[in-house]
């Protein structure tokens, strides 16, 4: 199985451990991972900011980086959403490509993991990734629930999960909104922030970078100690207590 | 823009006060963990939103034969029935009623479409007094602003506040805010108005166009009370308003109050259908942009709504930004794919007053795809030459650098192009995100270099 590794634009330059995370993880399962090193973004800056007619060479580019692959990997719910339903929908990749965590219960169906995390950890529902990619249940439907993130979580050995408030309340992020609209986007995330603080969080996951490190900001401004990780480097720990 | 603020402005003013935002947040979420609730007793939530989007479907797609067919059922009924192509025609309309019975001052229940087309100021200047019988209406009414929420016009007001204002305006004691004491008072004064006012004008929630009827729906009968009593009753409804069937209803009723309030059916849901003797009835049917609208194949279906407010009640921005903050008749995340097609260059900030979350397209009881279509009016919006000149540039450069990876990665060791240009920086560079926020510590390396180095190519 040939996978083709695709690293968003903001991850390989300002979480490289998240990328790493990602390939290591994927390299345990025994796939061939490929990263594609002309790749560089999926072009959704730019549509969610109303210029989506401006992302063609963008996805032309992305198009070409990822020819021939069995399966298209992206540790980003976000990103994935936009080469799945706006930029590829017609040009044979949007049912190649996965984002990290369905691909790991949907394609690898992966039952067991050798990863050890003895940390509290709230699980930031990221909403593209669950509303868009359907991760997880929404709150919002009356229908069963499930969690891909939290099937995946659950394998972590000394893992303690924790409740939420709101379980898959926006974060506030939303790409230029979160300098465009700073003040709702600012308080979004604090409340967000502070329902993982309640409830004892001592690490924030999920499986968007970008929601994780609007809330990093946010923490780390308010001093705290509480931490993000994505959910790639919760899933390739050993840590021992 | 104009001198209008947009939404982020308002937004920003709203968050001044951050205790306010948060009662304001906990008061409409309580109001969507309700709905959750009322949904989750119907064992077939999901099936009758589905049923109701496509009888929404149907009544799209053959509106103008279900409105002949609503106009002659009605007209037969005793109906007197009027078409507006605007909102001056229906304006000209009510005021053209009211002169016919030389009347100049009337009751008025809950309509947001009279609020669309601001009424009350245009018969304010032509002499007509108008008294909202709604509670929440009255209060905003008597505050002089607009409602900021749908269904919840003063949901933005705490009783205290309440209580100064009626003590200003209804003579209640200073300093009392008992929700008893104030709405007794209320009842007080609004009965005085409905026994005194000849003219009554209500919302239209479904109108029916197999009979001719017409349902409004209200917690506190004040529609009723007014429309009673007066000897003229006037109706005002947007031409989307018609559910084909009788029976439809018990597809709607048991959606809107539950996604509304999450009561299982609203106290008062009247049926209209004939005057009584000596009634004048008229219904006023509103075009408004609608049918601008129905063309629209990417939006059309935003004309599916009953009107709930579900979508505010649940929309994460709006709990923390205020109705007002929408400068619209119709705010939140319906009233942001609504209000672009009346006026885009006045709302082209609406849309993007989201985060795209998705929330408010699951709680809709009649599944329109809200998010998608704020997605599609960005795009519109800037197409149509929307967009400032800095945001337009800033994009253009980003698009190149991203499409060039060279570029990309000669520009963007570790991390130093994306503390210049990143996505959500381009507008105010840096200082936006860290009014509020640290910035993520760049690293050492990129992952391309990192992987360059550590795997076989």
């Amino acid at each position: 199985m040939r996978v083709g590794l695709f690293i968003p634009c903001y991850v390989d330059q300002l979480y490289p451990q998240v990328g790493i995370a990602t390939l290591e993880l994927l390299e345990k399962f025994g796939c061939e991972i490929v990263y594609p090193p002309n790749q560089t973004c999926c072009g959704q800056p730019m549509a969610n900011s109303g210029f989506e007619h401006l992302t063609g060479e963008c996805t032309t580019l992305f198009a070409k980086n990822f020819a021939g692959f069995d399966y298209i990997v992206s540790p980003s719910g976000s990103c994935v959403l936009h080469i799945k339903e706006h930029a590829h929908a017609d040009a044979g990749l949007h049912d190649r490509t996965f984002e990290l965590v369905e691909f790991l219960t949907d394609v690898l169906r992966i039952d067991r993991l050798d990863a050890s995390f003895p940390y509290r950890v709230g699980l930031h529902q990221s909403c593209h990734g669950q509303r868009d990619l359907h991760l997880a249940q929404m709150s919002e439907l009356m229908a069963p629930p499930f969690s891909k993130p939290m099937q995946l979580l659950n394998m972590v050995k000394k893992i303690q999960l924790i409740p939420l408030d709101r379980k898959d309340e926006c974060c506030g992020f939303g790409g230029t909104f979160c300098v465009a609209e700073e003040a709702v986007s600012v308080k979004m995330g604090k409340d967000r922030v502070a329902d993982h603080s309640k409830h004892g969080a001592e690490v924030i996951t999920g499986s968007d970078m970008s929601c994780l490190m609007h809330l990093e900001g946010i923490l780390r401004r308010q001093k705290s100690p509480v931490q993000v990780k994505h959910i790639a480097e919760i899933l390739n720990s050993n840590i021992e207590a | 823009m104009s001198n209008q603020k947009d939404h982020a402005a308002l937004a920003a003013a709203f968050n001044k006060d951050e205790a306010r935002v948060d009662w304001h947040d906990q008061t409409l979420w309580w109001v969507r963990a309700k709905r959750d609730k009322a949904a989750a007793q119907v064992p077939d939530w999901e099936a009758l939103r589905d049923t109701a989007s496509r009888i929404k479907d149907n009544v799209l797609s053959n509106l103008s034969d279900y409105l002949r067919q609503f106009e002659e059922a009605a007209t037969r009924n005793g109906i007197i029935i009027h078409w507006a192509a605007d909102a001056q025609e229906h304006n000209d309309i009510v005021l053209s009623i009211l002169r016919n019975h030389k009347v100049h001052r009337m009751v008025k229940s809950k309509s947001m479409l009279t609020e669309e087309c601001h009424l009350n100021e245009f018969l304010k200047d032509n002499g007509v007094e108008v008294v909202d019988t709604d509670l929440g209406e009255r209060v905003v009414q008597l505050a002089d602003e607009p409602p900021s929420h749908i269904v919840l016009p003063c949901i933005h007001w705490k009783k205290e506040e309440i209580g100064e204002l009626f003590h200003q305006h209804l003579g209640t004691p200073k300093g009392n805010a008992d929700p008893q004491l104030l709405t007794y008072a209320a009842r007080l004064h609004l009965r005085e108005k409905f026994l005194t006012r000849r003219v009554a004008l209500t919302g239209v929630n479904f109108a029916v166009a197999e009979t001719g009827e017409f349902v409004v729906c209200t917690n506190e009968g004040n529609a009723d009370m007014g429309a009673h009593l007066a000897d003229v009753h006037i109706a005002c409804m947007g031409i989307e308003k018609l559910v084909p069937l009788r029976r439809n209803l018990g597809v709607f009723l048991r959606l809107l109050a539950r996604s509304a309030t999450g009561q299982p059916v609203t106290t008062y849901s009247s049926h209209f259908k004939r005057p009584r003797p000596g009634q004048e009835m008229h219904v006023v049917l509103v075009d408004n942009g609608r049918s601008t609208h129905l063309g629209r194949a990417d939006f059309r279906n935003s004309l599916k709504c009953i009107r709930c407010a579900a979508c505010f009640n649940t929309c994460p921005v709006y709990r923390r930004s205020g109705g007002h903050s929408y400068h619209t008749a119709v705010a939140g995340p319906i009233g942001s794919i609504l209000s672009p097609n009346l006026d885009m260059k006045k709302y082209s900030d609406l849309p993007f007053a989201s985060t795209l979350c998705g929330s408010c397209s699951n709680v809709c009881p009649v599944k329109i795809d809200i998010h998608e279509q704020l997605y599609k009016w960005r795009q519109v919006i800037v197409q149509e030459g929307n967009a400032t000149a800095a945001k337009t540039a800033a994009m253009k450069t980003m698009s190149w650098v991203l499409s060039n990876p060279g570029i990309y990665h000669s520009a963007g060791k570790a991390g130093r192009w994306f503390m210049l240009n990143t996505p959500f920086v381009v507008k105010n560079k840096w200082n936006a995100w860290y009014l509020q926020r640290e910035l993520p510590e760049p690293p050492k390396q990129s992952f391309s270099q990192w992987y360059k180095k550590n795997r076989k190519q």
